[in-house]
């Protein structure tokens, strides 16, 4: 069972083989994430019930929530591609971190501007500066420093080291983003979705939302997908893999 | 793990080390203001010194809301269930300001009347999503 994971991981290090799998796995994941997307966007919008205090404008929770929780999931994930390409020197862990940052930012920003649209009407307010709002802005300011750190060197390989830094000097922000609702008084509410407890969201409106949060984390798997062989051709066009490839097709 | 990759490990564990402890020492530093708002209890307990504005944040009172009948004046207490204050406003509410709900008021404060003057109103809604007709029948 060990070896097999060690197998995989080795695996996973090896841009020919990743070049192969990610080609016959993004059509099926791109289906399936635009399908989910599809169907809980219109159950969401249109047959979700009412919300009782907010009315209407509740239904913007169907592309705020999964737009920040992935935001927090791609940054966590980015991460562990930091600590591994540290200690390991793993190339694709570099690539992995590069491919995911501009996604995570797009969502960031997704999540902050729908936020903005909800809290005019509900709170009176498009931003205000609590704990919850803070936190995630810094998280957004922390995507465009690593976006932006790419293009500074001039050997990739000092690129991915310097990003990497930044990327783990960030992630203490995570925890805060999540928290900041608990520990402190924001006008933004507690989580509603409990994993452990019981969510204090119906369950006519949960589970179109926990279809929308999975329909996007398969969209940013996809695009993912996507951005890292985008990466990988890039960075590999003048091997002898690659070329035999093209020259194949 | 080897020995070179081990020396790695501890240099990654500590940049997170050294980022964590700069978010606390920033944090010792403006702990006074990481609060959005303070709650009456704080007020009562250490009441804010000087003519800046402040925030003030709760439940409002049922039962407490006044309006004036030829502007747009209001009056109503917030209260965290302990302590609560008076508080005036003129202007437009938003939509889920209502009694028995969250809000946070910002505004100048008086300490000899223990009110707020206030200049802006914010509705705080809580983590509770009911479908309307839920909510409906469990008040019958």
């Amino acid at each position: 069972m060990f070896q097999a994971l060690k197998n995989f991981y080795h695996k996973l290090g090896s841009f020919p083989w990743f070049y192969k799998i990610s080609g016959k796995v993004i059509p099926i994941v791109g289906f399936f994430s635009i399908l989910l997307i599809v169907i809980s966007s219109i159950w969401g919008l249109f047959f979700s019930p009412t919300d009782a205090v907010q009315g209407d404008v509740y239904r913007i929770i169907y592309f705020h929530v999964p737009a920040v929780s992935v935001s927090q999931v791609i940054y966590y994930s980015m991460s562990v591609a930091a600590a591994v390409f540290l200690i390991w020197r793993m190339k694709m862990a570099g690539v992995y971190i590069k491919s995911l940052a501009p996604i995570g930012a797009a969502f960031t920003f997704i999540g902050l501007l729908s936020g903005a649209i909800w809290g005019q009407p509900t709170w009176g307010t498009w931003w205000v500066w609590d704990a919850r709002l803070t936190s995630t802005l810094v998280l957004f300011l922390f995507y465009l420093a690593i976006i932006g750190m790419q293009s500074t060197f001039a050997s990739r390989k000092s690129a991915d080291t310097a990003v990497s830094i930044i990327t783990l000097v960030g992630v203490v922000n995570l925890p805060i983003v999540k928290k900041s609702v608990d520990w402190w008084n924001t006008l933004h509410q507690p989580a509603s979705i409990s994993i452990s407890g019981e969510s204090s969201i119906s369950s006519e409106m949960l589970i179109p939302l926990l279809l929308s949060i999975l329909g996007v984390y398969l969209f940013v798997f996809f695009t993912g997908l996507l951005f890292m062989r985008a990466e990988i051709s890039s960075r590999e066009q003048n091997k002898e893999w690659f070329k035999k490839l093209s020259s194949n097709n | 793990m080897k020995q070179h990759r081990l020396k790695r490990l501890y240099g990654v564990l500590f940049i997170v080390f050294c980022s964590a402890l700069a978010f606390v020492l920033v944090y010792f530093a403006i702990r006074d203001n990481v609060n959005l708002f303070y709650s009456p209890s704080d007020l009562f307990e250490s009441p804010p010194q000087g003519r800046n504005a402040i925030r003030a944040g709760g439940l409002v009172e049922i039962g407490s809301l006044r309006r004036s009948t030829d502007s747009l004046e209001i009056e109503f207490i917030i209260t965290d269930l302990k302590k609560s204050i008076a508080v005036n406003y003129t202007g437009i509410l938003p939509d889920l300001f209502k009694e028995n709900a969250g809000v946070v008021a910002t505004g100048y404060f008086d300490k000899n009347k223990m009110s707020l003057d206030a200049y802006q109103i914010l509705a705080k809604h809580d983590e509770n999503y009911v479908p309307k007709e839920v909510k409906k029948a469990l008040e019958k």
